[in-house]
Parts: structure tokens; sequence; C-alpha cells
């Protein structure tokens, strides 16, 4: 399970390393975008994450949810640029990697006072892709094991005295 | 003279810990089911081991203490505050197998945040966590805010003198029906009507969101048993800022508020009796404090301009003090946006909104309006005997259900327990202020443990002291039995150490 956490983050960080060596592009992190908002406000910015959980599309645009390892943040952008988007994180799946480009707004008067990125462009730096993890061997046997004493203690139970 | 334990004490308190263990075990059948469902092995199997660990200990604690004998009150308050640190212990061992959790301690920090339907978490990667775990740290909540003693124990208990004790062990003391059974079957019932209701309006919500069908409902009823049992947590990081929708903020805030209320006034209003809602003490108590700390809050962020319209206002200040006040912890912003872009006077009124919350026999936390409404009425009654003359005759009443004359054992209750809990609050403050912390945030985290809310300013991660995790459990364990399980474990200590035979 640690494999399936770290591996996937290094990956992705490798991924996110390579694009800012070949693009020179500076990227801001989540921590940098909420702990300094204020000074990011209004401003064009580009965050890079992985998406996770839904496309939630909303008309002609959609809400995408990039997590760059620490946080996830809300990026509004138009369909034509959510229709990209092949994998989204979850259990089972790696979500694209993705490096957008947009406005940042610290309290967008648009949604309500969420802080979002009003997405521009959207580059995908890594794609996706369906990873199940294996099956765990030594919990299966756990189960097994355990299965084996807990009718031990049953049956024992069942014929000692009260 | 404090009289020594026996050795049948510790046989019984043994038996009913069985019990207890064996009934939690038998509501990990859940979250296997949703397992097996989703198709999510490695989770089903962490679940399994988990259940096969409480039917092994459960069984052998039940046979090798077994016991007719009924519960004392003593040996009933001991069962409570047992049963729950044993609950934390058992329910962690799944997410910590799930290696989403830094640590052991970690773990057992969440499944007490859920079982105190608090919600600050330590949880790592929740974005790629398994459907059978996210379920299972919403349903501790939903098992925490009925009480999981009750729970675990309705499918053992056959009479009702030691439910009773167990049912006001766990801060549960108002009788809506006759006896405790019938009292817990009705607060099943409105719990569970209200699931099928909050988990449909949710996921109907969701859909319209753009979510995919099963995510919606998956996370509707999540959502629901963390709005609802006043928890907090949320499937994603995000919390309720993922959905980036008005109209869930809006079902939330419903939901929350439903939560916060007593279930008698519920049973009340489901029995056609609505004038209820505006004559009952607590009620009228929790809409001023709600008003007057909305109004301290808004002052706050108005004053540094955080949120320029009353659109934001709404969906970030009062959608943070609703979420403050009923005890729930959802938050539609990032933690550290409480230090870098609330003022203090704002977090100030967040700090006292979760240091009130919702109603007693509800599934909130901290002081309660009952509580704040006698204390009100007694000041009024002593300010009254100031002013008139001394022969005149100064009688107080409140309205809670039915009109009640104002006693001084009331009074004396609704204050012990305020002070208790204020000492709690400061106790973590003063705690967090020793690990480094500012002590406003310090003040903020360990209200929001100690009351139960959720809300966090950005202290509670994995990275902060261990120590500090453990305090705030201890808080979080107090805060929802509200002392007396605590002081008799205290009070056992006590008697094992200086008792005589």
């Amino acid at each position: 399970m640690i494999k399936r956490i770290f591996i996937p983050i290094l990956v992705f960080n490798a991924a996110m390393l390579w694009a800012g060596v070949s693009f020179a592009q500076p990227l801001v992190s989540s921590t940098q975008l909420i702990d300094r908002a204020g000074g990011y406000d209004g401003q064009v910015v580009t965050y890079a994450g992985e998406v996770i959980g839904d496309v939630m599309k909303r008309g002609d645009f959609a809400w995408v949810n990039i997590n760059d390892g620490i946080n996830a943040v809300g990026a509004w952008m138009s369909i034509s640029l959510a229709r990209h988007i092949g994998y989204s994180g979850s259990y089972k799946n790696i979500g694209d990697a993705v490096e957008v480009t947009g406005v940042f707004r610290r309290a967008c008067p648009e949604h309500g006072g969420d802080l979002d990125i009003h997405a521009q462009s959207m580059r995908k730096v890594a794609p996706g892709r369906f990873a199940e993890p294996k099956i765990n061997v030594d919990k299966r046997d756990q189960v097994f094991i355990l299965l084996g004493v807990l009718g031990v203690v049953w049956i024992l139970t069942m014929f000692a005295r009260k | 003279m404090i009289l020594k334990p026996l050795p049948e004490d510790f046989k019984i308190i043994g038996h009913y810990l069985g019990k207890v263990l064996l009934g939690l075990s038998f509501t990990l059948a859940v979250p296997i089911i949703i397992g097996i469902a989703c198709r999510e092995i490695n989770p089903t199997f962490d679940f399994l081991i988990t259940l096969e660990i409480g039917l092994i200990l459960g069984l052998l604690l039940k046979k090798a203490c077994y016991t007719e004998k009924d519960l004392s009150w003593m040996q009933g308050m001991l069962v409570v505050s047992l049963s729950w640190l044993m609950a934390m212990f058992f329910s962690a061992i799944p997410l910590y197998l799930s290696g989403h959790w830094k640590s052991y301690l970690d773990a057992c920090f969440d499944t007490m945040s859920g079982f105190a339907t608090t919600g600050l978490t330590l949880v790592q990667d929740l974005d790629h966590m398994s459907y059978a775990h996210n379920f299972w740290r919403h349903f501790i909540m939903f098992l925490g805010g009925q009480g999981i003693v009750i729970i675990a124990l309705s499918f053992f208990v056959k009479g009702f003198s030691g439910a009773f004790k167990m049912y006001v062990g766990e801060a549960r003391d108002e009788r809506i029906l006759p006896n405790v059974i019938h009292t817990s079957r009705f607060i099943w019932l409105v719990s569970f009507v209200y699931l099928v209701l909050g988990t449909l309006s949710l996921g109907i919500a969701g859909i319209l969101n753009g979510m995919r069908v099963w995510n919606a409902f998956f996370h509707g009823a999540c959502n629901f048993m963390a709005a609802f049992d006043t928890g907090g947590f949320s499937p994603q990081s995000q919390n309720i800022l993922y959905y980036h929708s008005m109209p869930y903020e809006i079902i939330t805030i419903v939901i929350m508020i439903l939560g916060a209320i007593n279930f008698k006034l519920h049973y009340h209003i489901w029995m056609g009796n609505r004038k209820e809602i505006i004559r009952n003490i607590e009620t009228v108590a929790l809409f001023i404090a709600i008003m007057l700390t909305f109004y301290i809050t808004a002052m706050g962020l108005v004053r540094l301009n955080t949120y320029p319209s009353a659109v934001m206002l709404l969906r970030k200040g009062f959608y943070q003090l609703i979420s403050a006040h009923t005890g729930t912890g959802f938050m539609t912003i990032y933690p550290n946006q409480f230090i870098f872009e609330w003022s203090p006077l704002a977090m100030a009124g967040l700090i006292l909104a979760m240091g009130l919350g919702g109603a007693v026999c509800s599934t909130t936390g901290a002081i309660k309006m009952l509580r704040i409404g006698i204390i009100y009425k007694a000041l009024k009654e002593d300010l009254k005997r100031i002013m008139l003359p001394e022969k005149a005759i100064v009688i107080e009443k409140f309205h809670h259900i039915k009109e009640i004359f104002l006693e001084d054992k009331q009074v004396r209750s609704a204050l012990s327990i305020t002070i208790c809990y204020i000492g709690l609050y400061i106790f973590g403050a003063l705690a967090g202020k020793f690990f480094g912390y500012p002590f406003l945030p310090a003040l903020f985290e360990s209200t929001s443990a100690a009351a139960n809310v959720g809300l966090s300013c950005g202290i509670t991660s994995p990275g902060m002291p261990a120590a500090l995790k453990v305090i705030y459990i201890f808080q979080m364990w107090a805060g929802r039995l509200e002392f007396m399980s605590v002081f008799t474990i205290l009070g056992f200590a006590v008697a094992l150490i200086k008792g005589r035979r």
C-alpha cells in the first residue's frame, strides 16, 4: 500500500520536474497559493498536479480538482479543456498529471468566494492509468489463519461451562 | 470510606466489554459488503482481519468473565468509558492496515475523532482511498453519534436497567419515550428516515453538480452521516469545497442544523407539535447564539474585507459559523486560510460558537444550549432577587417540551459541566502553546477537539507532536462523554489504590 501511494507521487514529481526543466514555466504550489493567496490574487499562475475525483461539468464549463501532493485546488475550465482528461485519481486510478495556467482568485467573486483558478490553458504532463493494487498475499493468509483461530475459539467457548 | 473494587467488578466489566466488542465486530459487515461490491480486495481483507480479531477477543472476554449479574451505576459508567477507548483501538485496525495513516496512533486519532463526531483528521492521500475504508470513516461517526455502546449492546442486552446506565454514560440524559430501548429505537428511526432523505437530496445535488451517479450517492450518504451526526469528515481532501456548489452547501446546512436539534424536539415535531420549535429554550438560545456569534465573525471578516460581497460572506463566513456552532466541522475553505485571511476577531467568533454547541440529546458536543439557557435564567433570577423587595417571591421558569421551574440542582449541574468544558478548552490551548503554537490557533484547535467540532486552522496534521495527538484524543473522548464516565475511571483508579475491603 505504501508503494501504491508513494510510487505515483514519485512518478508525478519526476514528470513535474521534467515539465519545469523543459518549458521553464514557474510553477506555484498549493501551499504557496493558500498561504500567500493575497499576493497571487488576480495573477496568472501555472499550477500542476494530479486530477482527482469527478470532472464536474456545469454547462459549458467544468470543475476539475487538482492535487499537487499537499492540497487539491479547484480549476474552473471550459469543457473543451476538460475533455482532454482521461483519468482522474481514485483508489483504482492514477489521475492525469496536468499543468493549468490561469487566473488565480483568493476569493472568487463568480464562485461564492472559493479559492480557485480560472484555467486559460491546460497541458497533460503525464497520462493517468488504471492502477488496481495487486492482491496482498500476506493479508489473505492472515485472514485464513485468523479464521482457523476463530473456529477453535468458537468451538472451545461452545463447550466451556458457563 | 472508599471500597476497593472486588474481582466480581472486573468480571462484570470484562463481560460487557466482550459484548460491546462482539457488537462492534458485527458492524464491520457493512464495509465488508461495500468492499466486495466495489471489488476492493485488499480493503476487504483489512476488514475481515479486524472482524476476526474482534470476534476472537470478544468471545474470549465474554466467556472468561461470564456473569449473569446486572450492572451497577459505577460499572455501567466504566463499561461506557472503557468501551469508547476499546472501540478506538479496535476500529483503527482496518484504517492502519490501509496504509493511509502514518502510524497506528494517527489511525486511533481518526477513529476517536469519528466516534466522538469531531472530524479532525490525520489521514494522508485521502483522494486515493478505497470506498470501503472511506465509508468506514463516516460510518463510525454514525455509530458514535447514536452511542456506540447502546448500538453494540442492542444486540445482547435484554434487561432495561443496564441499558439505561450506559445510555446515561454516553451523555444522553434525556429519555424521549418511557424506556431506553424505545428511545434508542426512535433515535434510530429518526436517523434512518433522515439518512434516506439526506442521501437522496445530496445525491441528486451531486448529479446536478456533474458527479457520476454512484459517486454522487456514495458521497451523499457519507456527507449525510457526517452532517447529521455533526461529524465533519468528507470523502475528499478538500472537504465540502470539493463540490464548489451552493446547493450542496445549503443542503448540508439544513442537515447540520437537524443534527444539532434535540431528538426529543424531533419527536414532538414529528408528533405535530410544531410550536415547540419557537417555544423551546434550546432552539431560542441556539438562534440567539448563532446570530451573536455570526455578528462577531462577520465584523472580523468585514474589517479585513476578507469576503467583499454578501454572498461570499454567507457562503464562507456563515457556513463555517454554522459548521462550528452545530459541532460539525465541514469546511469550504482551507485550514490555513483561518490564519492568513481571517482576523483574530472572526476566529474568536468561531471559537465562541464551537464552545457553545447545539442541543442536549443531539449528536453535538460542547456546553450545549440547554445549559446556556439555564445559566441565563439563573442569572436573571438572581438579578430579580436583588432588584425586587426582599419579601417578593421570585420564581423562574423555562420551556423545554413542558414548563419547568428552575431549581438549584439544575443550575449547579449546568454550571459544573460548563466549567469542566471551559477547563478542557483552556487545558488543550495551554498544551498547544507548550508545543510552540501561538495561543489563538492553539485555543481554536483545542476548542474544536474538546467540543467535538472538527474545524482546523492547520495545527492538526500528521507532523504534529505525538503528545499533542494524545491530548486531543483525550479531549475528544472526555468532551463526547461529558466527563461523567471519565470521572468514574479516575474514581475507580483511586478506589483501586486507596480503597479498603
